[in-house]
């Protein structure tokens, strides 16, 4: 019952506080709105309009055409035109292009070779045939860029002569569940669910023992017969509450702006949420019993943060990370909530067919505040 | 709250000793606090007053000695005498965010405090520490006289048996001070002991009984009357022309403890050992020049020089 008391007491006290402290209260909310539509609208995997440069040494109608068809992919577009390599490799140089298309003097003679023209397929021991009608040079330190530039590499030029495209039939069929419009956004969206809750909880929660230590308060609490569990669950109870509110934000204007379907396991959702939540919250509580000032604090949120963006899964797939780097992904908890929230918002998955996760973020919450209330003594020694 | 009427001594303390890497803040302090009394630690900044309240309250873990208070051993069950004990840090603790009412409000509640309780006991300490007015004022834009009334308001919500408190008027003006001493004797009259810590001398002198500490050591202890009585010096005011110049000759002489000027006269503490101080210390060609010399009754600031060597620095 006093324990109850205590603990209802230092919620209503930290609600208070938060409440007159505007700048936090407004990152609560400018947070997610502010990166929701940062990211739903900047982060896009489907590279298009690369600025390119042009050199054209054949200068014949074919080669006009050809360039046209180029652009019209809208994977690139042209802004410079030059007449040598060494100018184009320059504007590469310079990053003011990050290809240059360059079509040789002879173009129009290995067009009709080739066997993208869709004139029959010559025999393959023509050495003719195997040379390609032209040449990019890219910029490749961009992976996302140059791969975007090789796609153009077997563009098939069979239109040039205004004939039908001649059907390619494909080795593989591939059919696109979830998120067949291939749109960035329906991926990124739910992940930044867990990219601002680590964030935010883990910010607020890292500097809240932290805070009352530099502001003096700790000597005052220690002082009375709160216990230190008391005074951690008081403490994380009112980030709950905020942390589901982003949640609503961002999910909520995901599905206006960005077309995130909702018609996921919402109550599988919420608890799902509401352990990482718990999970980031207790591991803010364990890094604000280690730093010894506000900005310490800050310092380890971001130490935390940067793994969780690129490491979790929510930028690079985790399957295509080294061995290693895996482990530490799977130590995170952001990792875990980035498989559980697209599987419940986008593939309709249920709590048991993630539960590997749902354990490891409920074992990761009770182990958290077990060792924050454990390392948080009642001395100041 | 149950009060124990048994135990006659509220501390105990034996060899207590803090080292904070190899300097010893406390240094083998012993202690015998009586019930109903006001107790003082007596010295300069960094004589170890917090360092010492801190063990007696249990937050600082001592390196050597032990510690009773009100019948538990501390630090081991530092947890059961929170309810009894209040303290009021030498910094303001409480929340500068949270108005007087909130601030106490929290503290009752952490104290575990029922709610029909906290209705009769917050308006009760509003209107004895006169806040009632500042009920809604944020603690953080108050005065330092009205935060230390504050603080001292939330240190005794819960009715404790031994107060403590570490340098309360050092933020605050001399009416707020003399104030604030009224509202110690009504406490300790109603029967807390109390325990404070001062570096004034005016404040010493209200407390029964003193320690007076330096660099970490008990100098000495006592009522002050008993350690005015018991001091080691006899006390002169001289005076004459060019004060400052005979106050360094007389410094010199191993008999003279210390020799400070106040105002138009020069306050003189001779040893002890001298048998004759009067007449000692008429004749020395030191004070020739003097006027007049007059045997005063000594203060504790006189104590404090005599007992700390002060005086020689
Ligand atoms: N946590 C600490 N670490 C190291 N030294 C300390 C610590 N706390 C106090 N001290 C030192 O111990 C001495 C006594 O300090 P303190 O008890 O605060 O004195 P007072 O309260 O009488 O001014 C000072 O020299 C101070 O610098
Ligand atoms: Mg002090």
């Amino acid at each position: 019952m006093r324990s109850l008391r205590r603990i209802l007491a230092v919620l209503f006290k930290e609600l208070t506080q938060l409440r007159r402290d505007r700048m936090t209260f407004g990152m609560v909310i400018m947070i997610p709105l502010i990166q929701l539509i940062l990211f739903g609208y900047a982060i896009n995997t489907n590279v298009r309009d690369i600025p390119v440069a042009v050199v054209d040494q054949s200068q014949t109608g074919l080669s006009r055409v050809l360039i046209q068809m180029v652009e019209a992919t809208r994977v690139v577009k042209v802004v410079e035109h030059h007449t040598n390599v060494q100018d184009a490799e320059e504007a590469i140089r310079s990053a003011r292009v990050r290809a240059a298309f360059i079509l040789p003097d002879d173009l129009d003679n290995r067009i009709v070779r080739s066997p993208s023209a869709g004139f029959g397929t010559p025999p393959s021991t023509d050495e003719e045939t195997s040379r390609p009608v032209a040449q990019w040079i890219v910029d490749g330190s961009d992976t996302l860029i140059a791969s975007a530039i090789k796609s153009l590499r077997s563009m098939p030029l069979s239109e040039l002569f205004r004939e039908p495209p001649n059907r390619n039939t494909a080795t593989f069929e591939v059919a696109l569940f979830y998120n067949p419009e291939q749109r960035t956004a329906v991926n990124i969206v739910p992940g930044l669910v867990g990219v601002i809750l680590t964030m935010t909880m883990i910010m607020f929660t890292s500097a809240a023992i932290v805070r009352e230590r530099e502001r003096g308060n700790m000597e005052m609490l220690i002082n009375t017969p709160i216990r230190s569990l008391e005074l951690m669950i008081g403490k994380i109870i009112p980030y709950v509450f905020i942390g589901l509110v982003q949640l609503g934000i961002i999910l909520g204007l995901g599905h206006i702006l960005f077309g995130v379907p909702l018609s996921g396991n919402m109550l599988d959702l919420l608890g799902g949420t509401l352990l990482f939540i718990g999970a980031s919250l207790s591991l803010g509580l364990v890094l604000s019993t280690i730093a010894t000032s506000q900005l310490q604090a800050m310092q380890m949120t971001v130490f935390v943060l940067l793994p969780s963006i690129l490491l979790s899964g929510f930028m690079f797939p985790y399957e295509g990370m080294p061995i290693i780097a895996q482990y530490i992904a799977e130590a995170l908890p952001a990792t875990h909530f980035m498989r559980m929230i697209r599987g419940f918002v986008l593939r309709d998955a249920t709590f048991l067919d993630l539960y590997r996760d749902v354990v490891w973020l409920a074992g990761f919450f009770f182990l958290g505040m077990i060792v924050a209330a454990f390392r948080f003594k009642k001395r100041l020694d | 709250m149950s009060r124990d009427f048994r135990e006659q001594t509220v501390v105990k303390a034996r060899g207590l000793t803090k080292k904070f890497k190899d300097f010893k803040a406390v240094d083998n302090l012993d202690l015998s606090i009586e019930r109903g009394m006001i107790y003082g630690f007596l010295g300069p900044n960094g004589s170890g007053k917090t360092t010492a309240m801190r063990m007696l309250t249990g937050l600082l873990t001592p390196s050597e000695g032990s510690v009773e208070v009100l019948g538990l051993k501390v630090p081991k069950d530092a947890e059961a005498l929170k309810y009894k004990i209040g303290y009021m840090t030498q910094t303001f603790s409480l929340y500068g965010d949270l108005t007087v009412f909130e601030n106490l409000k929290f503290v009752a509640k952490i104290y575990g405090l029922r709610g029909s309780i906290q209705k009769k006991r917050i308006p009760e300490l509003l209107e004895r520490y006169e806040l009632s007015e500042l009920k809604d004022r944020f603690a953080g834009k108050m005065s330092g006289g009205q935060r230390q009334r504050l603080a001292l308001a939330a240190a005794v919500i819960h009715k404790p048996l031994l107060l403590f408190l570490d340098e309360p008027t050092s933020a605050v003006d001399p009416e707020s001070r003399r104030n604030f001493w009224e509202q110690l004797f009504d406490l300790s009259d109603a029967g807390t002991s109390i325990v404070v810590s001062t570096h004034f001398m005016d404040e010493a002198e209200r407390c029964h009984k003193i320690a007076i500490l330096e660099a970490g050591r008990k100098r000495a202890d006592g009522t002050p009357e008993d350690l005015m009585h018991a001091m080691g010096a006899n006390v002169y005011e001289v005076e004459g022309p060019d004060l400052r110049d005979m106050r360094l000759k007389l410094l010199a002489l191993e008999d003279v403890v210390s020799a400070a000027q106040l105002g138009a006269r020069l306050r003189v503490l001779v040893s002890r050992r001298v048998h004759n101080p009067e007449d000692w210390l008429t004749q020395r060609p030191e004070v020739r020049q003097a006027t007049r010399i007059s045997k005063v009754r000594p203060n504790l600031e006189d104590v404090f020089v005599t007992s700390t060597g002060e005086g020689r620095q």
